[in-house]
């Protein structure tokens, strides 16, 4: 049997704007509730990698892997950080589970991290812009909001996706959100409040997108053959994998499809030996209404342009037969760029443990998580199983 | 060290203000901006610097009607997606137009605007926007939409 | 001869009624038209400058000309609000329609006649063989203080043209000037907004040295108000030109044609030139052109041109004057002032 990779305990902080708490102080908690969780003593733990985006821009910090080890107190260990913009976290996840499959580390502690709260609007706008391609689409007036525009206005000419459509993904992730304790919002919202909330980027509304969010969340992980030292509940990594496409929405042939979702979801599937109906539970980055419909799409839970009918249907809530961001999504749970992939998969190895309590997917057994960073330019999957 | 802006938009200059990319003489695609590479041909790619008529429709737009502090000044405004009549695709800024009137498939010429200004007593970034075909950018009056010009 | 082988328009697509300034003043809004001359006047957008409104313009003359833009040998750019106190605007225009690196270019200030001094300045290097075309532009995005008299007419727009030799559309046969040491409309270093010596403008400035610089035209071509069919002056207003065109002694209908400022307003180093565009639009070969551009400060620029049977064929090929004066959408005072930058908080 191959030796997969485990992860032996989570953690999270409440996501929000933490005006109280700094970068250093909720990855902290997040950290240490993921070492608590898995009883691993620090001493057992020899790596650690970090996901941000952009602490250096938000908060004025860069060189976050030693920052994180030092008020950790984990010692000399080897610290890494990485960024992948909206996909660090996955990425960071992705960096763990090669190392230690590898064999280079055996015990190691993941980190997403965001602090985006203490920046004008402005500056947090011009920030999240550098995900996608700053020089010939940012300079040039290009929101990160519009880009999800002009994708939403193509899948609506293309494929007839409606308004109503574009909230749907919303008003289903605030009702999981609230039977989330770490969410940001924990208050469901009905449709026609979504669908007259302010325009950013028509046809994209404040309420199609994802918040300003500060957060951390954490994992520990270690091969499969420690792992039963440490745990009576690990969850294990069946499949990762990782695709690119082009840096700028403009150069690709077509905008309403993520061609590096779908060929990562398909390596994943191929990896872990499962096919997508042997999946339970879904974490798809929802950072925008219209990422969700389209990532439903390109996973292969709804055919090409059936993913507003999908969500019409209540395919993908709980008690659905494809569930979809049970933790309330980027949209509901919050979305601190750097800490959202690794929070994703926080969420699945609950559902997995059984965790999740109100808002547990029955019998979750294998568990799927897409992590975008930009416009699609990166897509990072990770498939759980028990 | 440069001042803000300065030598980044200076490099671009050329492609920023006349819209030249670069197109492979092995595979016959065009490419804006200039890429390095060409990706589908790589190595037996043979890349030569070519200028856009500046002439496309648009293939997908938005309103932006929230924004950085610098284009506060133009709010709301229409950015695109302009596929270039070559079959390449960019993005930006479609001005002299209604909102209500634009539309996917709409006709546009390129045209010459200030793009970026880095601060009040910083450099100012000029460039490529486009506007609807119409008698006053030289066009046929009203090309309507997905007709092309001759 | 040196002539004109080439010219081209540019005005914004905004438009502000003078009705609408006076009444947020509290004047009278029906009277200000008439009195002014002044209907409306022509507003920039908030990414248009002077540079971009020059490139527009020469793209226009470049196409109407079919000349290689590597054929020019000199960019000169006329203005009163060029959009860097230091460095050229005629390097961003050259750039942008594809000129040599191996070319003279300069920037123009002389109020509202820096554009025509440009085009004087591109003669004597055609004339001299010294460059093949040159190319002279004139273009404002003027500003008024908020208030001021000034605010009903100061507007936005610029003409090129391309100066050569080989089969012009136009002969310009002579150009003189008029210059004097005359202080009547300034803007300091740093400052804003321009200031003016309110009715001094006109008899010791604007009348004086038009008046002159067309004296100078007639004795220099021994030529009289009856050789020529249209003439065109500066227009700060639509009262000056009407006025400083009876006492030459000018038929109304030879000056009518080229008073775009009722529907633009003062265009400052645009206005003239477009004004001669607006004639070089529509007149037969063969037609003789007056022309007369005034800058405060002050001095005037005036010209004879003869309309060449060439001018037929580059018809139809760029926008006209007219094209872009019925091209139009109005915008009241509070996004004139916004798109002005009237608004100091917005930076």
């Amino acid at each position: 049997m191959r030796n997969r990779v485990a992860i032996i305990g989570v953690g999270m902080c409440k996501f929000g704007e933490l005006w109280e708490q700094n970068l250093k102080d909720f990855t902290l908690e997040a950290g240490m509730y993921a070492i608590f969780d898995a009883g691993v003593p620090g001493s057992d733990i020899d790596g650690m990698v970090i996901g941000n985006m952009s602490a250096g821009r938000f908060t004025g910090q860069e060189h976050l892997g030693a920052f994180a080890v030092d008020m950790g107190g984990l010692g000399d260990i080897p610290a890494y950080s990485v960024e992948a913009a909206c996909a660090s976290g996955g990425a960071a996840v992705r960096q763990a589970y090669m190392a230690i499959k590898s064999g280079e580390h055996k015990v190691m502690l993941v980190l997403g991290s965001e602090k985006m709260s203490d920046v004008n609007q402005t500056e947090a706008m011009n920030t999240i812009s550098v995900a996608s391609d700053w020089e010939w689409e940012g300079m040039f007036g290009a929101t990160f909001p519009a880009l999800y525009a002009f994708m939403a206005r193509r899948h609506m000419y293309e494929y007839g996706t409606t308004e109503e459509h574009l909230a749907m993904p919303t008003v289903k992730n605030h009702a999981n959100a609230a039977h989330n304790p770490w969410a940001q919002f924990q208050s469901p919202v009905p449709i026609d409040v979504v669908m007259k909330s302010g325009l950013l980027a028509d046809p994209l509304r404040v309420l199609h997108s994802a918040p300003v969010t500060d957060g951390a969340a954490g994992l520990v992980m270690c091969s499969e053959d420690l792992a039963k030292k440490y745990s009576d509940t690990p969850v294990f990594i069946e499949a990762s994998d990782q695709s690119s496409d082009t840096l700028a929405l403009h150069d690709r042939k077509s905008i309403t499809t993520m061609n590096a979702v779908v060929s990562s979801t398909r390596y994943a599937l191929k990896e872990a030996n499962l096919e997508l109906k042997d999946i339970n539970v879904f974490e798809l980055h929802d950072s925008f209404s219209i990422g969700e419909i389209i990532l439903t799409e390109d996973v292969g839970i709804a055919k090409k342009g059936e993913g507003g009918k999908a969500l019409e249907e209540g395919i993908t809530e709980i008690g659905g037969k494809f569930p979809v961001n049970p933790s309330g999504g980027l949209k509901a749970r919050g979305h601190p760029v750097g800490a959202t992939g690794v929070a994703q998969i926080v969420e699945l190895a609950l559902q997995l443990r059984g965790d999740a309590e109100k808002r547990q997917v029955d019998g979750a057994e294998k568990a799927l998580a897409v992590n975008i960073g930009g416009t699609g330019a990166t897509s990072i999957v990770h498939i759980l199983g028990r | 060290m440069a001042e803000q802006g300065v030598a980044s938009v200076w490099r671009r200059i050329k492609a920023i203000y006349t819209i030249q990319g670069n197109m492979c003489k092995t595979c016959g695609s065009y490419y804006f901006p200039p890429r390095p590479v060409c990706p589908e041909c790589r190595r037996k790619g043979k890349l030569e610097l070519y200028t856009f008529k500046g002439l496309g429709t648009i293939y997908s737009y938005t309103v932006v009607r929230q924004a950085p502090e610098d284009f506060k000044r133009q709010m709301p405004y229409v950015i695109a997606q302009v596929e270039l009549d070559e079959g390449t695709r960019l993005t930006a800024q479609i001005v002299n137009v209604d909102i209500e009137n634009v539309e996917i498939g709409m006709r546009v010429r390129a045209c010459f605007r200030k793009i970026k200004e880095f601060g009040q007593g910083g450099i100012i970034a000029y460039g490529y926007k486009f506007e609807p075909t119409m008698k006053v950018t030289g066009h046929k009056e009203k090309s309507s939409p997905k007709q092309k010009e001759p | 001869m040196v002539g004109i082988v080439g010219f081209g328009v540019y005005v914004p697509r905004y438009r502000i009624k003078t009705s609408d300034i006076a009444e947020l003043w509290g004047e009278d809004g029906e009277k200000i038209g008439p009195g002014l001359g002044v209907f409306e006047k022509s507003v920039p957008g908030p990414d248009e400058d002077v540079a971009t409104i020059s490139v527009e313009a020469a793209r226009n003359a470049i196409k109407m000309a079919k000349i290689d833009p590597l054929d020019i040998g000199a960019v000169y750019v006329g203005s009163e609000s060029h959009p860097y106190a230091v460095k050229p605007t005629g390097t961003i225009v050259a750039e942008a329609v594809g000129c040599s690196y191996n070319m003279t270019c300069a920037d123009f200030e002389f109020a509202c006649k820096a554009g025509t001094a440009a085009m004087q300045a591109a003669m004597g290097l055609v004339a001299s063989k010294m460059i093949k075309i040159g190319l002279a532009i004139g273009s404002d995005t003027a500003q008024g203080r908020p208030g001021d008299a000034l605010e009903y007419s100061a507007a936005a727009g610029g003409a090129a043209y391309l100066i050569g030799q080989k089969n012009p559309l136009a002969t310009i046969e002579e150009t003189v000037s008029f210059t004097t040491d005359t202080p009547d409309f300034w803007r300091r270093e740093g400052e804003d907004f321009p200031s003016h010596g309110a009715r001094f403008t006109g008899e010791p400035a604007y009348f004086r040295h038009v008046g002159e610089g067309a004296k100078l035209l007639f004795a220099k071509t021994k030529t009289t108000v009856d050789d020529y069919d249209y003439f065109v002056f500066h227009m700060p207003n639509g009262k000056f030109p009407v006025a400083v065109g009876k006492q030459i002694g000018v038929p109304k209908e030879k000056l009518e044609d080229s008073l775009v400022v009722r529907q633009i307003g003062n265009t400052y180093s645009g206005s003239a030139m477009i004004g001669l565009a607006r004639i070089l639009d529509i007149a037969k070969p063969g037609s003789k052109i007056f022309m007369v551009a005034y800058g405060s400060g002050a001095g005037s620029d005036a010209f004879s041109i003869t309309v060449e049977d060439a001018i037929l064929e580059s018809r139809g090929m760029v926008p006209t004057v007219d094209d872009y004066i019925q091209r139009k959408t109005y915008v009241n005072y509070a996004t004139y002032a916004k798109y002005r930058r009237k608004i100091k908080a917005l930076g």
